[in-house]
């Protein structure tokens, strides 16, 4: 059972990072065009870099 | 926005309605326009967008356009963000977009309040996402407490089901906690208080138990409560977030400008900065944005809008006007004569107003359940605790199982109930072309048994149509769609396109001149043609609708028309009588007039040349009857009625006024679909019933094993999830 004390903290750790990429994803406005963006990415336009 | 930024845009919007009413708005909320920002961004909206390609081609354009910074589109909305200098023109860009094939709108960006809903969606999905995450990982832990985890490493796992659940709870609860200390500190009970409660309950004694080696903890409960009740609360906001945007878009598509003239030229200015005395210019085709006195030119105004009445009045010089009137024919110059406080706009705000509170008189479903629920489970709660400490004189084990009963009983069910109801019965409505504005609507639908229209802009579309029952020698119809090709007047363009639509070619007139305010004249073949107004003809004017065509010499010649019917009334008219509603006509039009429509679209009880005090009281006077009135209307003369009836719904062509009044806007031009909003919502309220009815069941079973005290945390666990999951699927075999 010992294993638990490096399993539970890097499971945590793990699910941290996703939480913390979900509220990055929030924050930098990327939920405010979704139609858009599925739409974007068939565009030769944006291969090199993302619309500002 | 800078006023300066749109020299050139013209009083007319495109869009079919008043500007009157969002500057009513905006005087209610007064002091917001003196910090307007000196430069914003400028906002189109694009109807026709549906592809990368619309993207890209749009967005070039705008790129490509002198002085524009950025352009962004957003798909999702359709819609155009561009930052540019400020000698930048909403106009200019919308003939940009124009130029590259795609249709586009001006809106206004006042009008749009999108950024502070988003920061409240924001704020619950983010409560969300904690509130998931640790209720995954805590359910993760629990699972092996369940399966057989004992001594040392279940207290190890109670303490980090702790450490996570206390500080996400302490995070993800707030709005629950807000609500809670909100309606307690006015002495009031509401679902959050029971919430807030079971969750404040369940952490303190799992977090006592946890410290005295206790066996059962309620963490996973008491988070995923949480998690399961946020889920509630974020659907329901996002059901009103999307009726909110739909509605604001409905409202920036008008902008609110007027073309006051001053000493050195015509200058495009705010509504809201007019002051009296300004004098202004309005175009044919443009609407008033203020009350005034007609100083320079003749027309014609078109009143349906106020009044009801299709018949155009003759504008001369001296004649007062009110907003929202339309000019039809020639340019008119307008004294102001109210502005701000003083002006029907003032008037109209307070309307708004009071429509709003008439509608938070009615408890919904969702309050009726809080009412006899909250104060139920408090005393259940307590008398358990109670009867179990005087019974076995322990308080650790009453307080246990008082909690219990709380988290048991809690309502994650009925906290989904209803926003699961409602998300899918709005969204169903939307698709059919109907938008829900208020949350109690769908309810106060359902309980609708008379349906009271309006008749013109509501059954009709308020654009004339020539009649076809009279015949007309094809000769003159010839000539008179030679004189009627000229104007712009919608007499004229009904004319016009009804013999196109018969076959006949108009015929050569020459040396035409429109006299604003009476018709066209030219010669043909030598003699003085002439349509328009029969004073000016020199015939009997006559109750109908109708355009004179004189020939020099000879007597003249009628045409009439009607008002043509909005696609789907007679099918709405229909349908509303099949589900067994009683259909009625109020217009303040002329009798006779309504009175034939009536019998062609199939309603017997009707009211003509009412007034709007009228219409309102006629709906009073149903209520007092006892019946629930949904009233179905456009015009400023059925505001107060739409605010008096028990459900209203009014066109997206509307007044503005007559939208903020209404519960439901019909998108669409069809109006067939209100029948099917009836019976949407009476679905979604058997369905919201039903859902009460298996939380209760739930219920039913579960506290007797709480209060007798073998509920477990898995069997809490258990009966909350099973009792989601019910409802949820539940909400979604709404028809």
């Amino acid at each position: 059972m010992e294993v638990l004390v490096f399993l539970i903290p890097i499971s945590l750790f793990l699910g941290g990072i996703g939480l913390a990429a979900f509220f990055w994803t929030v924050k930098s406005d990327q939920y405010d065009d979704p139609e858009g963006d599925s739409q974007r990415i068939l565009s030769k336009e944006y291969d090199d870099h993302p619309k500002e | 926005m800078s006023d300066s930024t749109f020299p050139e845009a013209p009083t007319a919007s495109a869009c079919p309605a008043c500007e009157a009413a969002p500057m009513a708005r905006r005087l209610a909320a007064s002091g917001a326009l003196e910090d307007k920002p000196e430069q914003g961004a400028l906002m189109l909206s694009l109807p026709g967008i549906h592809c990368a390609l619309c993207i890209t081609t749009v967005e070039k354009a705008l790129m490509a356009h002198p002085g524009v910074r950025s352009a962004r589109v957003n798909l999702t909305l359709r819609r155009a963000t561009v930052e540019a200098e400020p000698k930048v023109t909403a106009e200019a860009l919308v003939k940009t977009v124009n130029g590259v094939g795609y249709e586009a709108h001006e809106m206004d960006p006042s009008a749009l309040s999108t950024t502070a809903t988003d920061r409240q969606g924001r704020e619950l999905l983010m409560r969300l996402a904690v509130g998931g995450f640790a209720a995954m990982n805590v359910m993760l832990l629990s699972v092996a407490v369940w399966s057989g985890a004992a001594d040392a490493t279940r207290d190890l796992f109670h303490w980090i089901s702790a450490a996570i659940s206390i500080p996400a709870i302490a995070f993800s609860g707030q709005p629950f906690f807000r609500n809670a200390w909100a309606a307690l500190r006015h002495g009031r009970l509401n679902m959050d208080v029971p919430i807030t409660l079971a969750i404040l309950l369940a952490l303190g004694t799992s977090l006592y138990e946890t410290a005295h080696s206790g066996e059962h903890a309620y963490f996973d409960a008491a988070i995923s409560l949480t998690f399961f009740l946020l889920a509630g609360r974020y659907l329901d906001h996002r059901t009103r977030a999307i009726a909110r945007s739909a509605a604001e878009e409905l409202a920036a598509l008008e902008v609110a400008r007027a073309d006051r003239l001053t000493a050195d030229g015509e200058q495009t200015v705010d509504v809201a900065d007019l002051v009296a005395g300004d004098l202004i210019r309005v175009r044919p085709g443009g609407r008033m944005p203020v009350d005034g006195v007609i100083t320079e030119g003749t027309s014609e105004l078109d009143r349906s809008l106020l009044t009801g009445e299709t018949l155009p009045v003759f504008a001369e010089p001296g004649r007062v006007v009110s907003a929202g009137e339309v000019n039809l024919t020639g340019p008119l110059v307008i004294e102001v004569t109210a502005a701000g406080k003083d002006s029907s706009l003032h008037r109209m705000a307070d309307l708004v107003a009071m429509a709003e509170t008439t509608r938070n008189r009615y408890t919904s479903l969702a309050d009726k359940a809080a009412g006899l629920y909250a104060p139920g489970v408090h005393i259940l709660s307590l008398v358990a605790g109670l009867g179990w400490y005087f019974y076995t004189g322990d308080a650790r084990l009453a307080i246990n199982i008082a909690a219990a009963v709380l988290i048991i009983t809690c309502p994650c069910a009925l906290g989904l109930a209803v926003p699961a109801v409602t998300t899918a019965a709005s969204g169903r409505l939307f698709r059919k072309g109907m938008l829900i504005k208020s949350g109690t609507a769908l309810e106060r639908l359902a309980e609708v048994d008379t349906v009271v229209f309006d008749k013109t802009g509501t059954l009709t579309l308020g654009a004339p149509e020539l009649d076809a029952s009279e015949s007309h020698d094809r000769e003159e119809v010839a000539l008179a769609a030679g004189l009627a090709r000229a104007s712009s007047h919608p007499l004229s363009r009904a004319l016009y396109e009804a013999a196109k639509a018969a076959g006949i070619e108009a015929a050569e007139v020459s040396g035409i001149i429109e006299v604003p305010g009476y018709g066209t004249e030219g010669s043909w073949s030598g003699k003085r043609v002439r349509l328009g107004r029969a004073a000016w003809v020199g015939a009997e004017p006559g109750h109908k609708t109708a355009a004179w065509l004189a020939v020099e010499g000879e007597a003249p010649v009628c045409f009439t028309f009607t008002d043509r019917l909005r696609p789907g009334a007679e099918e709405a008219v229909r349908n509303l009588k099949e589900i067994g509603l009683h259909v009625a006509l109020i217009s303040g039009d002329a009798a006779p007039a309504v009175h034939a429509f009536a019998a062609r679209i199939g309603i017997e009880d009707v009211t003509a040349e009412a007034l709007p005090e009228q219409k309102a009281a006629r709906i009073a006077e149903l209520a007092a009857q006892g019946r629930k009135v949904l009233m179905v209307g456009d015009g400023l003369n059925d505001t107060a009625a739409l605010a008096a009836a028990h459900a209203s719904l009014s066109p997206a062509s509307a007044l503005d006024a007559a939208r903020v009044a209404s519960d439901l806007v019909l998108l669409g031009e069809d109006i067939a679909p209100v029948a099917s909003a009836v019976t949407t919502s009476r679905s979604a309220v058997h369905r919201i019933k039903e859902n009460f009815t298996i939380a209760t069941v739930y219920n039913f079973i579960a506290v007797p094993i709480a209060i007798a005290g073998w509920a477990t945390p898995l069997a809490a666990a258990l009966a909350m999830s099973a009792s989601s999951i019910t409802v949820s699927l539940n909400s979604l075999r709404l028809k």
